[in-house]
């Protein structure tokens, strides 16, 4: 997915750039939604600095602390502003490093997403015939099972055969494994159909009778020429990846709660949202909604400026 | 492979391509599946196809311009694109140089690419608008000569954008950044760049405003001689033909009706569809023959007519020209033609 830059590329690469920061700077939603996304994410990348303290260190973990409310509400106690949870994690800590563990699997799913969906849908699209009835009936099948379904079953497998120990310690690339093979045939489709498109314009011909091989052809012709659908769709497909995360975590599938997720920070406290601690449920839930709002807002709008009616390269 | 690639000279006669009994049939009945149907309470497989070329036989000779021109759906293009090797013909062979080229892989087929170079009809299409022009023109001399440094590959580059006209200082822009004519003379680069002797060019005029279509035609003509190539022009512009044109193959229906010296062609056409084709160019004489109408359409190429495929609408059309196909003939004139007419001495 990476663009080809060479010195003379990045003339054009600038002018693009221009056209993108000119409808940003109308667009007040993209605008607040990149702030909020750059604040969300530099707190997760940054969590080892930022955060009061380490939630993986059970040294640090002070268990009389537990269940403290946030600074607003009476009984709080100033050391942690967000409270704590029922183990007497601070819970402002334990978000910042749960959104790292969101993201790290939301961005991680994608990558393999449209990995795998960039190469079938390029090679089904291009070769046609045999292949590409081949690998769309995979992804009709594919898409026959709902991604949770697939990821409870292999998941509680998994968990089943090697044991929860082994399955914490894996949970992470086995989640962004789980994820990122359910989801590839929305990226195939996608590219597919740009393939197509693009396959009988006449440069296409013109790469084949100067003889390039078909790869070549694949790669540096056609798949340049279908970044802008594959980007609007990276961008849904995050928010989506947190949120099947969230959903697994939530269902005691995903992140364990030694190292949790968003998701499993929320089920953690959905236990004790009947004691009148809800904070420890509410606060990650709502950093969840945010994060995955302001993804989604700027995939709109992404799609708005790459939209090929209004502005085609 | 290689020893194919540089075969010893030629005699003289030999022509630099040749396509025999080219055929080339698309599939209208989609996959398998759809191609089963109920008939009379059986399961039958039925499959029908368009012939968009069937039995063309062709002779191009070194140095030379041959025209091929023919109404909309005749087959030219696809004439062209067989010889490319971007569509696999049917049935029939082409020979390039003596060596049969149709039956070989991408991998083959290397070598002839450098020798053989295409240019296409819409130059709004056929420039890869993700990449600078440096690149398109770049890329096919990096890929059949490796071994060249960088700089020889620029000095190339440059060397063909002066020739078709382009500074060599424009090569970091993008396509869109052309107008049309400034486009298909990149295109034109592209296709000399690797130093071809052989150009196919389909319609490459025809997108273009009536003031470039000169200028490019001026353009393929000079490098015609500079360069010592042969073209395989494609049109259906005959005023195109009578300027450019070493010799002319008519077209009808996907195969070859007459071929001829374009002097020879447009002075005293022979077979009926050619006299009809002729009779259509607007001319400013007053003293010519009556315009001949043609009654009828053109069949669809589906369902093609028995024997000649230009017996339904020829007015000297008999018997054996409903059952018998005609192939070509030599004629007096230096031409040959496919008519049963002209054989029998009745046209």
């Amino acid at each position: 997915m990476t663009t080809p830059t060479s010195p003379t590329a990045s003339r054009w690469e600038r002018l693009r750039d221009s056209y993108l920061l000119y409808s940003f700077k109308r667009d007040l939603i993209a605008q607040a939604s990149l702030l909020v996304f750059i604040v969300l994410v530099a707190g997760a990348v940054l969590a080892p600095w930022l955060a009061p303290m380490n939630p993986y260190d059970l040294a640090q973990i002070d268990i009389l602390a537990s269940e403290l409310p946030p600074f607003w509400v009476d009984g709080s106690d100033p050391a942690y502003v967000m409270g704590t949870d029922a183990q007497g994690r601070d819970l402002l800590s334990t978000i910042l490093y749960g959104a790292r563990v969101s993201l790290i699997i939301g961005f991680g799913a994608v990558a393999l997403q449209a990995a795998l969906g960039v190469c079938f849908g390029l090679l089904a699209g291009y070769l046609g015939g045999r292949v590409d009835a081949f690998l769309m009936r995979l992804a009709d099948i594919q898409l026959s099972f709902s991604t949770l379904m697939v990821a409870i079953v292999v998941g509680a497998l998994f968990k089943a055969i090697f044991g929860g120990a082994t399955f914490s310690a894996y949970a992470v690339p086995l989640l962004v494994l789980i994820i990122g093979l359910a989801e590839w045939p929305q990226y195939a489709r996608t590219v597919r159909a740009s393939v197509l498109a693009e396959k009988g314009k006449e440069y296409v011909d013109a790469a084949r009778v100067m003889g390039l091989s078909s790869r070549r052809i694949m790669f540096r012709h056609i798949l340049p020429n279908t970044l802008s659908p594959i980007f609007v769709i990276s961008t849904v497909q995050v928010a989506n990846a947190i949120i099947s995360e969230a959903a697994l975590s939530f269902l005691g599938l995903g992140m364990p709660e030694t190292q949790p997720s968003l998701g499993s920070l929320i089920k953690s406290g959905f236990d004790y949202i009947q004691s009148g601690s809800w904070w420890i449920t509410l606060i990650p839930g709502l950093v969840l909604v945010v994060l995955v709002l302001v993804i989604n807002l700027l995939g709109d709008w992404l799609r708005d400026v790459l939209n090929p009616r209004l502005y085609k390269g | 492979m290689s020893s194919t690639a540089t075969s010893p000279a030629p005699e003289q006669a030999q022509p630099l391509l040749s396509l025999r009994g080219l055929e080339k049939r698309f599939s209208l009945s989609g996959d398998f599946l759809e191609q089963l149907k109920f008939k009379g309470g059986k399961l039958v497989r039925e499959q029908e196809h368009v012939h968009a070329i069937n039995g063309v036989d062709l002779d191009i000779q070194r140095g030379e311009a041959l025209c091929v021109v023919g109404e909309s759906g005749c087959g030219k293009s696809t004439v062209a694109r067989t010889v490319m090797g971007l569509i696999t013909p049917t049935a029939g062979e082409i020979r390039y140089d003596g060596e049969r080229i149709d039956d070989r892989t991408t991998k083959e087929l290397l070598p002839y690419r450098r020798r053989m170079q295409m240019i296409f009809q819409n130059p709004y299409a056929s420039l890869n608008p993700r990449m600078t022009i440096q690149q398109t023109l770049e890329e096919p001399i990096r890929l059949h000569h490796p071994d060249w440094s960088p700089q020889r590959v620029k000095d190339q580059v440059a060397e063909v954008m002066t020739s078709v006209g382009i500074a060599p200082d424009w090569g970091a822009r993008y396509g869109h950044e052309f107008s049309g004519g400034q486009r298909q003379r990149i295109a034109i680069a592209r296709a000399l760049a690797v130093d071809p002797e052989f150009i196919v060019a389909d319609e490459p005029i025809s997108a273009l405003d009536v003031s470039i279509q000169a200028q490019v035609l001026n353009l393929l003509m000079e490098a015609q001689q500079q360069r010592n190539l042969t073209y395989l022009f494609i049109t259906h512009d005959l005023a195109v033909v009578e300027h450019f044109g070493t010799r002319v193959a008519v077209m009808y229906l996907g195969r070859v009706c007459e071929v001829a010296p374009t002097a020879t062609l447009f002075a005293t056409p022979r077979h009926p569809y050619t006299q009809a084709l002729m009779s259509a160019i607007p001319r400013l004489e007053d003293d010519r023959p009556q315009h001949i109408r043609l009654q009828g359409e053109v069949p669809t190429p589906v369902n093609l007519p028995s024997g000649c495929v230009f017996h339904g609408r020829c007015p000297h059309a008999n018997e054996r020209c409903r059952v018998e196909v005609p192939t070509l003939i030599a004629t007096d004139e230096g031409g040959q033609v496919a008519c049963h007419g002209v054989e029998e001495g009745r046209i």
